[in-house]
């Protein structure tokens, strides 16, 4: 439950392969890129870890803590950051990562270190337990993960159908049975409950449910849906704020489909040895937040939009006595820090995009049938949807900055490429005649003759790249990547317009100054020769 | 200076010129005329090597042309073509003076050669800074022209160098032209479709048809002794041309 990861996500790591295949070729040049990113090394296979891993002073430890796209998650994340902190440990905390496949892998593979899960999610999501796998089993199967376990924290998130209290008194509905006997009803869920094992297949399976109309959907959007009449029933978390912000009824799961979903905090079993005081620390939240107290901090972060920063250290000060300095950034600091990650992504992976597009698009020129084979290939590239090329680049350059940069990259290709080749290929022939013709050799007729020629049009592509690639940079943040994109998610999950706007308006004008600059750029590269022609 | 020896050449099973043979000699000015698509200007592009024969050889100043030395061989031939070939993104200056800078010329002996043929080819400083665009179509054949001169070549190729203008211009260019070739007393090879301009610069015609060289010799050879009906028929179709030509 509570994972609201896009369907898209969870349906895409599970074909990873082929373009896995396609992906591999640009790592490299990514990796070398990037200077000092933290690498999952394939030694560090889960089930081989080094038995003794060399005493490290709490000083030198840096933990990341990884969360989930929906507040709840953020909050225990920031709580347990929070928490670690408070022993000496550094810790950072990659929020909104995504959903389950993303932090589990991340987890497994050393990107993070910590992050809160529920065991139902795990047990049927993560390790594909089913309802037969006893405790015994979880605990054998996250030992060969090289993954440790808290002890429940204390509230149970199930899973639960909603309707409005108004809409259920009338049809007089009060247990999910009851909906069988309502087949018009319309039904929104988020597309995880959609697709997981756990969720709306078999739900429907043991309840026998006849509704033809279901679709899924972004949580955070569903509760809307109910409040403009545009839905009858959605899928709610039984610590949602909303439940009673929107006047909900929770309708009984009378055969008691849905499974447990305590909350616990997952972490790397080499934690017990690299940083002893975290995991004590961790252990410090055992049964500590109820599930009143988890809807009360819910409601803070979302119905009195708090930060999860502030509401985790109001917790911590009230429940621990631990006071931590928590420091909230200004406005004006987090667009700053936003914008330069955000000119990062786009800068670089452009940057990278040109050195390698440009040559492509000379070669694809020169030679017909690789040029087909390059175009094909880029080409392919741009169809595979944005979310689920950054989700590809995850197993091979785990989250954040590379994965992202990786995929921007691999965007920024086509249009450069294509534009370099229509380039090239549009001269007039008599032009590259006169060039041979006056003994001008090849490799002096490109740089003398052809790619002056040919520079608006790569000009155009590149700026046709560096629009798209400031656009899809957004969506990095679905991966810890950072920039516009981060405001945005926080602002759909807290149903704040002004934080969507806090991302998309400074995203546009980035957009806006990229395509000026380019304009102005066209002044100083395309020859005047050439700028003549257009003005006649 | 130039042979073609049982040159030809096809594409596929189509045969475009040949096989024929045909010896240039030094100075003085061949023209090669007949009509469109009888093979003249595919003879032009042979000589340069931008068309490679399927049978023969072309031999220049004694040695066959070979795929490695052509960058070096074609710096040895002035290349005109119809419209110019300048390109747009160069200044007449830096069009006409590039292979002059591509071989680390010394400025002062690059200005010098410039300033000689614009002399020479009545081309007018001031245009020097101009481009191409902004050119009119009789001054960009004269930069075509000084660029094709610019490394003094032996060998002077020109493809209707005179067809895209219009007829004030094309006479007033013509005179140039051949104060120019008689100045320079360069081999000149010159193609066109039109009798009157053939006339008026040849020492020796070479008519061609379908690809194949029909008679060659002075205009008054081929009008006294033609060695076919096609001679003829071809010289009658274009004597209406003849007259008010600047030959006449």
């Amino acid at each position: 439950m509570s994972d609201r990861a896009h369907a898209v996500i969870v349906g895409v790591v599970r074909c990873r392969v082929a373009p896995a295949l396609l992906a591999t070729a640009v790592v490299a040049a990514v990796s070398l890129a990037v200077p000092g990113r933290v690498t999952a090394t394939p030694e560090q296979s889960p089930a081989t870890h080094d038995p003794s891993p060399p005493p490290a002073s709490a000083a030198t430890v840096s933990l990341a803590v990884g969360s989930k796209k929906f507040t709840e998650s953020v909050i225990l994340g920031e709580i347990v950051t929070q928490l670690i902190r408070s022993t000496g440990v550094e810790a950072t905390h990659r929020d909104q990562l995504g959903g389950t496949r993303v932090l589990w892998n991340s987890l497994v593979g050393g990107e993070i270190d910590v992050y809160p899960e529920y065991t139902g999610t795990l047990r049927h999501e993560i390790l594909g337990l089913g309802s037969a796998g006893d405790d015994d089993a979880v605990a054998a199967r996250l030992a060969a993960a090289g993954v440790s376990m808290t002890a429940p924290l204390g509230f149970n998130n199930t899973y639960a159908l909603g309707m409005t209290e108004s809409k259920a008194r009338e049809l007089g509905v009060e247990t999910i049975t009851d909906l069988q006997r309502h087949p018009r009803l319309r039904f929104g869920f988020t597309s995880e409950f959609m697709d997981r094992a756990d969720g709306w297949p078999g739900l429907r399976r043991r309840y026998s449910l006849p509704q033809p109309s279901v679709r899924g959907l972004d949580h955070d959007l569903a509760y809307r849906g109910l409040a403009s009449d545009g839905l009858d029933v959605i899928d709610l978390y039984s610590t949602d704020a909303e439940i009673r912000y929107h006047r909900l009824r929770v309708l009984a799961d009378d055969l008691r489909y849905f499974p447990d979903y305590h909350a616990v905090v997952l972490y790397r079993s080499d934690l017990a040895t690299r940083a002893p005081a975290a995991v004590a620390a961790i252990s410090r939240l055992e049964g500590l937040i109820g599930e009143q107290r988890m809807i009360a901090l819910n409601a803070a972060a979302k119905l009195e939009r708090q930060p999860e920063v502030a509401v985790a250290a109001s917790f911590l000060a009230e429940r621990l006595g631990i006071h931590t300095t928590a420091e909230v950034e200004t406005r004006r600091q987090r667009i700053a820090r936003r914008t330069l990650e955000h000119l990062g992504l786009v800068a670089l992976s452009l940057a990278a995009a040109i050195v390698v597009a440009i040559p492509l698009g000379i070669v694809a020129a020169r030679r017909a049938r690789i040029g087909q084979l390059v175009l094909g290939l880029v080409g392919i590239v741009q169809t595979i949807p944005s979310l689920a090329l950054l989700v590809f680049m995850i197993p091979l350059l785990g989250i954040g900055a590379p994965p992202a940069l990786a995929a921007l990259f691999l965007y920024s290709l086509l249009p450069i490429v294509r534009n370099t080749y229509t380039g090239l290929h549009d001269i007039r022939p008599e032009l590259l005649e006169s060039a041979d013709a006056m003994g001008l050799p090849r490799r002096a007729r490109l740089r003398i003759v052809e790619l002056p020629l040919a520079t608006r049009s790569i000009l155009a592509g590149i700026k046709t790249s560096a629009v798209i690639n400031i656009g899809t940079a957004t969506l990095g943040a679905l991966i810890g990547a950072g920039g516009y994109g981060q405001p945005i998610l926080t602002g759909i999950r807290l149903d704040d317009i002004g934080l969507i706007l806090e991302g998309a308006v400074p995203a546009a004008l980035l957009a806006l100054a990229a395509q000026g600059l380019f304009d102005l750029g066209e002044r100083l590269v395309v020859p005047r020769g050439l700028r003549l022609a257009a003005s006649e | 200076m130039l042979e073609l020896k049982g040159v030809a050449k096809a594409y596929g099973s189509q045969r475009v010129l040949g096989p024929l043979s045909l010896e240039i000699a030094a100075a003085g000015t061949t023209v090669l005329i007949g009509p469109s698509g009888c093979g003249k200007s595919t003879l032009l592009r042979l000589v340069l090597g931008l068309v490679t024969p399927s049978d023969g050889e072309v031999v220049f100043e004694g040695r066959p042309l070979a795929l490695t030395e052509l960058p070096a061989t074609r710096r040895k031939m002035g290349y005109v073509i119809q419209d110019g070939g300048l390109f747009p993104h160069l200044s007449a200056r830096d069009n006409a003076t590039l292979m002059a800078r591509h071989l680390d010329w010394a400025p002062a002996r690059t200005e010098a050669r410039l300033a000689e043929l614009c002399e020479l080819t009545h081309f007018p400083d001031d245009g020097l800074d101009r481009y191409p665009l902004q050119l009119s179509g009789g001054q960009r054949q004269r930069v075509s022209l000084i660029r094709a001169l610019m490394l003094d070549p032996d060998l002077l190729l020109l493809d209707e160098p005179l067809s895209a203008l219009d007829p004030m211009i094309r006479s007033g260019l013509q005179k140039d032209l051949r104060a120019v070739f008689t100045a320079l007393d360069k081999t000149v090879v010159l193609v066109t479709h039109d009798l009157a301009e053939a006339a008026y610069f040849a020492d020796h015609l070479v008519l061609m048809q379908q690809g194949r060289i029909v008679q060659q010799g002075t205009l008054e050879e081929l009008e006294h002794s033609p060695a076919s009906e096609f001679v003829t028929d071809y010289l009658d179709a274009q004597r209406g041309a003849l007259r008010p030509s600047p030959a006449s």
